[in-house]
């Protein structure tokens, strides 16, 4: 093979280097080149092929209403329209293994608030509220059912009335309470109520029957009633239909 | 570079440019029930609804996986305020609210609206033409892709892109938009951002179905596009959008 490459002219052996270059690209394009790199239109089909292929994580509000009867009772209300993907994230890992992957459950107060805190730009009519006037500190879902959610059943006997107060009370963290717990209401009052006085709580301990830290109900703010604000009454410095205001 | 190293490196990429496609040609093959000619895909998005929870932009993150830092979006919300002498600012809102009353008293605001926003999707895409490896096109449902195997990251798309829907993905150093959730609306979804919104501002359909929650949105309201002096022909129409959106 040397002696035949060495006996042949220069310029022959020159154009045998061309001419396997030559071969060798024809190979290439023909066999090695993937098709996508010579037809536009077998590219389009990959990256569609490979752009379908992608994992999808949101499963669906359908796929949750097979399991869950949450989904009948939201239909009713205002969230109806909602999907449960909104608030619970994504769901079609769980709707593959439902006892090991577990969905979002938010109940904190700022995730209600990325939708129905007051902002300006939102439109008229979307219910908002002041996060800092209403019932502060206070998880929503203990009044608000997400899954049906509307204004909680809040006491009305004396709104008649006293409808400023109940309109105050109604976004304190008084809002459940009766009228009838701190003030008793002799049946006379409904008939002369100027002459006939509902009864006012008198005494620290009154207050201290929730708030004290010897109180055994939970979820209220406690105070030591030995150190805090010794000789005032607890109304002078908190209004009682409104405590949050300092 | 030597002639050696040069050698293997060409013989590496030659071969794993061919097994992988053949690897798509399999992808291609799982995927032959859907047909692409009978679709045409659009949004309607009604402005007046949006709320600016930034709930669409999460879940396109989720689905997608767009980096979370808030300078990524396939989606994104815009905070539109007026003032009265005119002046008009445009906020990019995070998915956490922002509170832009630090800068500007509510009594100042004329009037002020959320504009979701992402890729148009436009019939006549100014960032396909641009693209000089041919990475990006149009699907035949009228959906634009882009392969970030083929994408060398010049930007000449996002510079292109009249609407800002573009980003360079950081860690691919690709390009990378809004695709309508191609794996989605493939299998019967609607894309992430329609699946979560709480107020239904977004509405995906199918142009060519006869009746669809798009269809009605196109019959009930006047409608604009984005930008349309720059004869892009968006697919994706707002109803109630203001004079000052750009």
């Amino acid at each position: 093979m040397k002696k035949f490459l060495t006996k042949l002219p220069e310029q022959a052996s020159r154009l045998l280097i061309v001419f396997i270059v030559f071969i060798a690209l024809v190979l290439l394009v023909r066999f090695l080149l993937p098709a996508s790199l010579k037809d536009h239109n077998i590219h389009i089909q990959n990256t569609v092929a490979t752009e379908m292929s992608r994992q999808v994580r949101y499963a669906g509000s359908e796929v949750c209403a097979s399991c869950h009867d949450e989904y009948n009772l939201k239909k009713n209300g205002y969230h109806k329209n909602l999907s449960c993907e909104t608030c619970h994230g994504t769901l079609k890992e769980h709707s593959e293994n439902p006892t090991e992957i577990k969905p979002l459950v938010p109940r904190q107060r700022d995730f209600c608030t990325r939708c129905h805190a007051f902002d300006p730009s939102r439109p008229t009519g979307f219910p908002q509220i002041n996060p800092s006037a209403h019932n502060p500190m206070k998880a929503c879902v203990s009044c608000h059912n997400p899954h049906d959610p509307k204004p909680p059943n809040v006491p009305q006997e004396c709104q008649a009335c006293h409808a400023e107060i109940a309109r105050t009370k109604a976004i304190s963290s008084h809002v459940m309470l009766e009228c009838t717990i701190c003030h008793e209401v002799p049946t006379q009052h409904k008939v002369a109520p100027r002459n006939v006085k509902a009864s006012i709580p008198a005494e620290r301990e009154f207050c201290g029957k929730c708030h004290s830290t010897q109180s055994i109900i939970k979820e209220t703010s406690k105070v030591d009633l030995a150190t805090h604000g010794e000789k005032y009454l607890c109304w002078q410095c908190h209004y009682p239909h409104m405590p949050e205001v300092e | 570079m030597e002639r050696r190293k040069f050698g293997k490196k060409l013989f590496t990429l030659v071969v794993s440019s061919t097994v992988f496609g053949g690897l798509l040609k399999k992808a291609n093959a799982q995927t032959k029930d859907y047909d692409p000619s009978k679709h045409y895909y659009g949004m309607g998005i009604q402005t007046n609804k949006c709320i600016g929870c930034g709930k669409c932009v999460e879940a396109c993150k989720d689905e997608n996986n767009v980096p979370k830092e808030p300078f990524f979006f396939r989606t994104w919300v815009e905070r539109y305020t007026i003032k009265k002498d005119g002046e008009v600012t445009v906020q990019n809102i995070d998915s956490r609210i922002t509170t832009h009353r630090d800068n500007i008293f509510e009594k100042e605001i004329l009037r002020s609206f959320f504009v979701p926003k992402l890729c148009n999707q436009c019939d006549n895409p100014p960032c396909v033409q641009v693209c000089p490896v041919g990475a990006t096109f149009k699907t035949e449902d009228g959906v634009i892709i882009v392969d970030d195997e083929r994408c060398i990251g010049c930007r000449y798309c996002i510079q292109a892109c009249p609407y800002g829907a573009r980003y360079l993905h950081p860690e691919k150093q690709t390009a990378d938009k809004c695709t309508f959730c191609y794996h989605r609306i493939t299998k019967g979804l609607p894309p992430a951002c329609v699946e979560v919104c709480p107020s239904q501002a977004r509405i995906f359909g199918d142009l060519k179905s006869g009746a669809s929650p798009l269809g009605r949105f196109k019959r009930l309201f006047k409608l604009h596009v984005l930008k349309p002096f720059l004869n892009t022909e968006p697919k994706v129409s707002y109803s109630d959008l203001d004079g000052e959106v750009r």
